[in-house]
This record gives C-alpha cells, structure tokens and sequence, in this order.
C-alpha cells in the first residue's frame, strides 16, 4: 500500500511540502497563516521539529485535544487507588472518563480502591447560582461516612468552579482539620485553563507538590527502611499494566521500586517519593514538573527512560544503572540478556511481516517519539507523527534522538488535515486515539488506538514488547483489510501512483 | 506463566503468573499503607447491609456512579440526525472530545464535532471571537450543509448569548446571511443528556419552522397527510430507524423523520470516510411543519420539542421507548389512526411471531425478578414487556428520571398483578441501586456497560441493554422497536438465562444432572 519505498528522501520531503501547502488552503487566510506554524517537514540535523507548540488550538477546526480537567483526573490523579477523586462540578466530565483509561489496579473496588468508579458533586442550577462549596463539603462528609477506608479525597475542579468563585481550598482545609489532618487536595484543573490536557498536568503535579508533600511533617519517621536502591516510576499510568511489566525489570536488576505515579499507585506511594535515590520519568510531559521539584527540594536526580521495544529497553535500563553501583550495572546487564531470546523469538516471527511498513502516529505524552524505536525494532518505518499537547522540549526530543529526515511534523493536527495526510501518503498503519480510529479504517487504512493500546496490553517492557509486536501484526495483516473494496468496484492499482 | 512469542500472554494471563503476583503482593504490603485485610473484609460486608442501605439512600449532596451524562451529549447527538450538519459546541474544547470519545466507544463509528475552543481569555471577555473564528474556520474546513450550535457549562456560566453571537458572526462575514445555523443552549448543570436532545431538536425545528432567528418570515403551515416521527437520544438508533422506516414502508405512510442518524453512525468500510452520511434533509425539515402530527418514542426526550410542535397545530404523541407486544400495537395502531393507513398483514404476522415466540419462552422468565436502570423511557418500555413476561420488574431506577416519570412507573406496576411487589427509584444513582441488589436481590439486572461493576459486586447477571454498551460490539446495529425489536429484546433476555442456567448446572457429579440439553 505504502508508496514510500519506491521515493527518495528528496523525493518524500517535497512531497510532504505540497501536502502541506495543499492542507492549508482549505482555511481561512488567518487560519492557515496560524496553523502553518504547526506543520513542517523534519529536517536532519536540526535541533527541533520546527512548529509551534503548546499554544492554542484554533476554534472549529476539530482539534483532537481535551482539558485540563482531563490532564489532572484522568491522567494524573484518577488512576491514585487509595483515594477518591471528585469530579466537582456538572455530571458530564466525570462520566465521559469514568474507567476510559485503563488504569489498571490492584484492590477492592468501592471499599477501600475507587479508581473506575465516579464519584460527582452533579451541579445543578442552584449550585451555579449560590455557589457549591457547601455542596462540597457535604459531599466530603457522606463519603467519609459511606467509604471509611478511603486515605484521601482530591477536588476535581470542572469548569464553572473556577468561574462562579467558589473556595474550594477553603473548603479542603476546613474537612482536613475535622478528619484528623485526612489528606484533601483541592485541584484547580477547570477545563478551560490552559490549551490542551497539558496544563492539567501541570496543575496536578502543583498540588501534588503543595497539598501532599508540603503536609508530611519534616520529621516523619519513613514507612520503610529506606535502602540505597530505592527509585520511584515517576510517569507511569499502568494502562493495560505498563507499568507492571516495567517495574518486574527494575526489581530483576536489583533496584526497588518504592512508588508508582500514578498507574496502580497510592497515597502512601506518593508520600514516600521524597526518600527515592532515583526518579525514573516515563512520561516526561505530564510528569516532569514534579520530578524538577523532587530535584531541587530533595536533591532526587531524575532520568528520563523509554521502556518501547527491546532497543530503547536496553539503552534505558542501562542509563538507570549508571546512577548505581556495579551491583545493578551487572543486573541491567543480567535482565538484558535474559530477555534477549524472547526478543529474538518476537522479531524472528514478527518482523518478517511487518518489515518495511510504514506509520503514521498522532497520540499524547510521550508516544509520538517513544513508541518509534518499538516500530523500528519490527522493521517498520514511522513517517509522520505530532503531538497532540506537546511543548518545545517535546519536539527537541523527538528531532534529537527520534525521527527521520523528511517525517512529516504536525502540531495539534486537526481532523481535516490528518484524513488529507494519511489519505495521501497511505501509510500501512495509523496509531492514534478512538476518535481518529474509525475514520481511518473506514478509509481501509488499519489502525489501533495509541492511547489505550486499543484495550490490549501492557505495551512497556520486554513481555509488552510481545503484545505490541502482536498487535500491530494483526492490524496490519488482518485480511479484512483487502476486503474494503467491493470486488466489482476494484480500482486499478497504478492510478494511485500516477496521482503522486 | 510466562511471556513467549509463540503464544503472547497479554493482560488477561500475563499479570496473573507467580512472578508478577509475587511483585504486587510485595508492593502493597511494604509501600501501600494497606488497611488490614480483615477490616477490608469486614467494611466490603457492612456495604452490604440494610443498615449501609439506610446511609446510602440518606445521601443529600453526593452522587456515585449515576446513569446520565450531561445535556451536551444529547445536542451532539441531536444534530448529527440531519443531513450534513457538524454540532458546534460553544465552550471548552474538552467536552468535545469527549462526547466524540463516548459515542464512537458506543456505535465502534467516527464522530465529527467542533469546539469553539474557549479558554482564560474567553472567560473573562466572552467567548465572541472564538464564536467568529469558529464558525468560519469550520465552514470552509468541512463544508457543512448546517453547523448546529450548542453550548458547554463554560460558555453558560459566563451568559454567551447564542443568537446575539451567531448575527455578528453572520454580519463579520464568519457564514453566509442565509446560511443555517441553528442554535440551543444546553447547559450541563440543567437535566441531563435527554434534555440535550430536547433542546437541540428544538431549536432546530424552531429555526425552520419560525423564521430562522428572526431573518426571514415564519413559515405557514398547510397541513397535509404525512406524519413526523422522533425517536430521542437512543443506543438503538441505528436499528430502531430502520426498522421503523421498514415498518412506515409497510403500512404506506408518509413520514418525515426528524433526526435520522442511523446512516452518519453505520457508514461502510470501503475505502471512504464519510463525515456525513444520510440524516433529515434540511428541505423535509423546514416542510415538517406541514405534517398533521409527530409522534416521539420518547416522551422524556422531547418534552420542549412536543410543545413546540403541538403550538403548530399538529397532533403530539409522546410514547414510552415501546418495546414489546402491547407498546408495538398501541404505538402502530396510534399511527394507522392518525394516518388512515391499515396496519397490514404483514406486520400483524410479525406480531404473531413475537407472540408465538414469547408463549414458547415465558416459562423461563415468568417469575423472574429483574432490576432495571437507563434512560426514563427506556425504563419504562423494558419495565413494560417485562410484565408482559410475567417477570417482575422488582427495581426500576433512572437518575435522570423525574417525579411525573416515577408516577408513570408506578401506574405501569399498578396496571400488572406482576407489578405488586415492585419500586421505581427516580433520581437515585448505581450505587444506591448496589444496596437495592444486596438487599432485595433480583435474579437479573437490565443496564448499560457500567452494569458490569454491580454484576461483580453483587453476582446479579447483566444483560446489557442501554447507552453507552462500550464492551459487547453490534448491538446497536439492531433494532428494539417494532416486533421484531422486541424479539431481538427477548432473546437477549433469554440467552443470559439460559447461560446462567447451564453455568449453575455445569460441575460434573455435582450440579450437572439439570445440565440438560434441551430447554
């Protein structure tokens, strides 16, 4: 299907080049001057993406992204086991990512664990109109009745909270000092802050900072004896069990893995942070902010990993020994070289069906970058990819250690241009999110969800990189895909490439 | 267990072998500040009592785990029903993706909406640019036909007046002058995903029918002999539209479906994507008004809308989501009288089908206790056909349902001997219903896909029927309405009893004696 092969890089990049131009003149004058920024064709040797980033998404063009709301509950602190998260405000954001995640858990729902449930202060006019702390506050008072086991309550704040004035700190300080100095975090994440999900991290990781670690007593008696191996996942969702099959490597090289944030993680975990030796960073765009913090105040130094396909496990797990003796040097080495037949087994019976392949990614976070040396590892080719709230120092990254001369860069794509993007290059696969899936397997391009793993998984790891061989094998390979054309309505092959 | 290539464990296996078992048995003891098992233990039995049910139900300000989403939801899925229309919600971003992300988790089908991506600056100065900009960037990105205009909290908090912004943004050139652009304000804090849809389906047959905000004179109306139908905010959509075309088809009556999205949500895989597909044309809208009544299949869903159309002069029926024998004949006998049209032997054929099928299956339901929960039609249809069954519809609840609805509940259980022994919980949420099934257990429980939780918890089956079903593919593809719905609804109904049957008969030497083969 992929027409790549048959093109030089020159060839590719000024194709791109069109495409771009081409996209563009759909909008409005202004439109496109603003979202030319965000477009561009990767240059080698540049130290950046050259776009645009973090700004905001422009009104009616179907950006894919979300809010803050969604950056604070549904990534960072929704998936906090112990404690319950309050999507404070109308029913609709916490019902529309009640459990969507996967955040996978260990625990007795609704007893002492309440991750997929959906706990809500479900506004109503009046609550608009006079306010709704003292809502709030009785809302506090019937969980602390009806879910004694829970350790801690977090504030969700949706968007009217931070518009009609309401005291939400005021409120937390008020019920923490009735419940014994219970731990209750008020959250400004309020949708419309911000530009994408990005700033809810950002917020999220703040009150982490102000609400958590500033209330530990200085003199707090550690939980555990702490040993000299001690590091925290900092970054981790634990979707479909991430951060599962990353941790059982970090314990086999002989580190101990004292917290998770915040996939499958517990106040108790987060309180211990500040006695790590290391913070290893997954997902260094919404959990950078704490891990700098962590740096500066505690002196934890912090080292970004990559736990996508065998290659960048090795180099990561390597980087995380290097800040340990030879004790764990030899167990990263010892770990690397257990799983090595595996990985030899996975890309024998894999990559011979996948070589040559060629992605497109459009996903959050991290993945637009981490995810490619997992593809590379089959064989496969990424020529495209874009963030979907990514900053500057996102696409440094991704220029720096990452993607391709000539990959084709888009910033906060819009629906409109990524339908036109895949349409034309016809890549052999599309990851990206469940709004984007289905538009793409219409047009008979495979795909699968980047976000969720498409509710398989776990992806991170050696036993991940198993599943995400598999998965992407049968996206690609599944017959269906020859069956898209009505036999009767078969077009012939060449025309597609004279429209090149 | 462990992870190889020839046979990939994924998270169903992988996490439950020694090695990784042995790993989160270790974390939670020495890092999670775990309660004691035994307290676990004994909190997760309190939770079952009559005594938590006493707290539970004493709940003033808290709500877990409800069933109803917010009025956005609706008015996106409102405006998707009429040929070549993008929703464009005024407000944050977020919420789009949202409603985007929840509808293509149901129907397994793309869903194009916009935003007008409203954010700081917006909420201190008001969202007019972004009204302008969006409305021109999405006009000319996905040529609409239409561009349906609702609202978020955000953009209701700071009082954007919708009509106002939309004329400037006519007059800065954003639109055409005469180009549709419908409008409703849907604020989430008001009534929930169904009122969304009553707004919105009004505020579009308000647009054509009474002169399009004011720009052009409103429409007269010479009745003629076509009916329009409405059938609300519905998981079924797809089937149920087509099935009820199939059955107008039948009897030869003219309609008009208002609000047609049984395309846009079932387009095919063939190398296409189609970001409209079918829906109400904007022409057989505007010539609605003519039709001598509208019927809705549901009276909760289009309360305003019903009004409006009764103050054109048009005969309004309001139905109850009818599935089943009764609510399938009073629903075609209501049209073939406000038609003229004969219901003909065909469909009368059907009916006997799902009667003959009923008379061959009720043995196994009759008696049975049933919880029920979803929208307040949806309710009611289902608490309907269960009676019919001779079940009992012991729990029958709707967060989004109103007092008048609970009356109506209660006069369908008065109407049965079935419906002596039965409630109807209006307002309440899934976690009040979890003290109902461990205090008055039934022996299966009606729901969507968050149903599931109460099957854990509470070991009551669940057999899925509602919105959003996120977790079982298809269903949506077929109908509930009409006859043969009401089949597909029987034998859903059926397939979970006869599985739970065979599973609690299944241990051999032990249970498997009634293991039989033909029941």
């Amino acid at each position: 299907m992929s027409l790549v092969k048959t093109q030089s890089v020159a060839e590719i990049k000024v194709r791109n080049r069109e495409l771009i131009e081409e996209v563009l003149k759909v909008y409005p004058e202004k439109t496109a001057k603003r979202r030319a920024k965000h477009l561009n064709v990767q240059e080698a040797g540049k130290s950046d993406c050259g776009v645009k980033s973090n700004i905001k998404s422009i009104p009616g063009v179907m950006t894919i992204r979300g809010c803050a709301y969604a950056g604070s509950k549904g990534v960072v602190w929704g998936p906090i086991k112990d404690m319950i998260h309050i999507s404070h405000g109308p029913v609709g954001c916490g019902q529309y990512s009640w459990a969507a995640r996967r955040n996978y858990y260990i625990g007795t729902t609704g007893v002492d664990t309440f991750v997929t449930m959906q706990f809500t202060t479900d506004f109503q006019e009046n609550d608009i109109v006079f306010g709704g702390d003292k809502k709030l506050s009785k809302v506090m008072d019937e969980i602390q009745v009806l879910f004694p086991l829970n350790n801690g309550i977090t504030v969700q704040s949706e968007c009217p909270i931070g518009l009609i004035g309401d005291d939400i700190e005021a409120v937390s300080k008020v019920k923490s000092k009735q419940y014994d100095g219970k731990t209750i975090v008020p959250v400004r994440c309020e949708g419309f802050r911000g530009v994408s999900q990005s700033l809810g991290h950002h917020i999220a990781n703040d009150a982490i900072r102000d609400w958590v670690f500033d209330k530990i007593p200085a003199d707090a008696a550690p939980k555990f004896e702490p040993s000299d191996y001690d590091v925290a996942i900092i970054g981790d969702y634990n979707i479909g069990g991430d951060a599962w099959s990353s941790r059982i490597l970090l314990e086999q090289m002989g580190l101990r893995v004292i917290a998770q944030w915040s996939g499958d993680g517990s106040l108790a975990e987060l309180e211990a942070t500040p006695k790590a030796k290391l913070n290893v960073l997954h997902c260094y765009r919404s959990m950078n902010y704490i891990s700098r913090h962590m740096e500066e105040k505690y002196g934890i130094p912090w080292v970004e990993y990559n736990f996508f396909g065998p290659s960048k496990i090795a180099e990561s797990l390597r980087k995380i020994a290097s800040f340990f003796d030879d004790k764990i040097k030899e167990g990263a080495e010892r770990v690397i070289a257990q799983y090595q037949p595996l990985m030899d087994a996975v890309i024998a019976k894999y990559r011979p069906r996948l070589e040559g392949k060629t992605v497109m990614l459009f996903v959050g976070g991290l993945r637009p970058r981490h995810v490619i040396g997992a593809y590379e590892d089959l064989g496969m080719e990424v020529v495209g990819t874009g963030y979907e709230f990514g900053h500057n120092d996102d696409y440094q990254r991704t220029a720096q250690h990452y993607v391709k001369d000539g990959t084709l860069i888009y910033d906060d794509v819009t629906g409109y241009e990524f339908e036109k993007f895949v349409e034309k290059i016809q890549p052999d696969l599309v990851g990206s999110g469940i709004k984007e899936k289905y538009v793409f397997q219409k047009m008979g391009v495979p795909f699968r969800q980047m976000h969720s793993w498409d509710y398989s998984g776990p992806y991170h790891g050696y036993d991940g990189f198993a599943i995400f061989a598999r998965d992407m094998d049968m996206a690609i390979n599944a017959p269906i895909w020859k069956m898209a054309k009505a036999p009767w309505k078969q077009e012939s092959a060449p025309t597609l490439l004279a429209a090149e | 267990m462990t992870q190889n290539a020839e046979h990939v464990l994924d998270h169903f296996e992988l996490f439950r072998g020694p090695e990784y078992q042995q790993m989160l048995a270790n974390k939670k003891k020495m890092f999670e500040n775990p309660h004691d098992p035994a307290e676990v233990e004994r909190v997760r039995d309190w939770t079952k009592t009559q005594e938590y049910r006493e707290k539970n139900f004493a709940r003033e300000a808290l709500t877990v785990n409800p069933s109803k989403a917010c009025q956005p939801l609706g008015a996106v899925f409102a405006a998707v029903g009429f040929e070549g229309t993008i929703p464009f919600v005024h407000g944050s971003q977020g919420c789009v993706a949202y409603y985007r992300s929840h509808f293509s988790r149901h129907f397994k089908e793309p869903t194009s909406c916009v935003s007008s991506s409203m954010t700081e600056d917006a909420a201190v100065f008001g969202g007019l640019n972004n009204m302008i900009d969006g409305l021109a960037n999405t006009y000319s990105t996905y040529k609409p036909k239409m561009i349906a205009v609702s609202t978020t909290c955000m953009a209701e908090v700071i009082g954007d007046d919708l009509n106002a912004f939309i004329k400037t943004a006519k007059e800065k050139g954003s639109v055409p002058a005469e180009y549709d652009v419908p409008f409703a304000h849907t604020p989430a804090f008001v009534g929930s995903h169904i009122t969304g849809y009553d707004n919105v389906m009004k505020g579009i047959i308000e647009h054509f029918w009474d002169g399009k905000a004011g720009t052009e004179p409103k429409l007269e109306r010479t009745p003629n002999g076509k009916i329009n139908f409405i059938g609300g905010f519905d998981g079924y959509t797809v089937g149920n539209m087509r099935e009820i075309k199939r059955l107008f088809d039948l009897m030869g009556v003219e309609y008009t479906i208002l609000g047609d999205n049984s395309d846009v949500w079932d387009t095919p895989t063939d190398g296409e994507f189609r970001m409209y597909d079918g829906g109400t044309t904007l022409e057989d809208a505007a010539l609605a008004i003519n039709a001598k009544a509208t019927i809705s299949m549901q009276e909760y869903c289009t309360e305003k809308t019903l009004a409006l159309v009764a103050e054109h002069g048009h005969e309004v029926h309001a139905f109850n989501h009818p599935v089943g024998v009764t609510a399938t004949d009073d629903f075609l006998m209501a049209v073939s009288r406000i038609t003229g049209k004969e219901i003909p032997e065909e469909i009368t054929r059907e009916r006997g089908r799902l009667v003959d099928a009923m008379a061959d299956s009720s043995a196994h339901i009759h008696g049975k206790k049933f919880a029920i929960y979803g929208d307040p039609d949806l309710c009611l249809g289902l608490a309907a056909f269960l009676l019919e069954l001779g079940a009992e519809p012991t729990h029958v609840l709707a967060t989004n349902g109103s007092k008048a609805w609970a009356n109506k509940v209660q006069a369908l259980f008065d109407s049965s001997p079935f419906g002596a022994n039965c409630h109807v919980y209006a307002g309440k949420d899934l976690w009040h219903m979890r003290s109902l099934l461990f205090t008055e257990p039934v022996d299966f429980l009606i729901g969507n896909t968050y149903g599931k939780y109460l099957e854990r918890d509470t070991g009551t089956p669940l057999i899925r029927i509602g919105f959003p079903i996120f977790d079982r593919h298809h269903h949506h593809r077929y109908p509930v309405w009409g006859y043969q719905g009401g089949m597909k609804v029987l034998v859903t109904i059926l397939d979970k009893i006869f599985d739970e049957i065979d599973r609690s008969t299944n241990v051999p030497g032990k249970t498997d004696f009634s293991f039989d083969i033909i029941r």
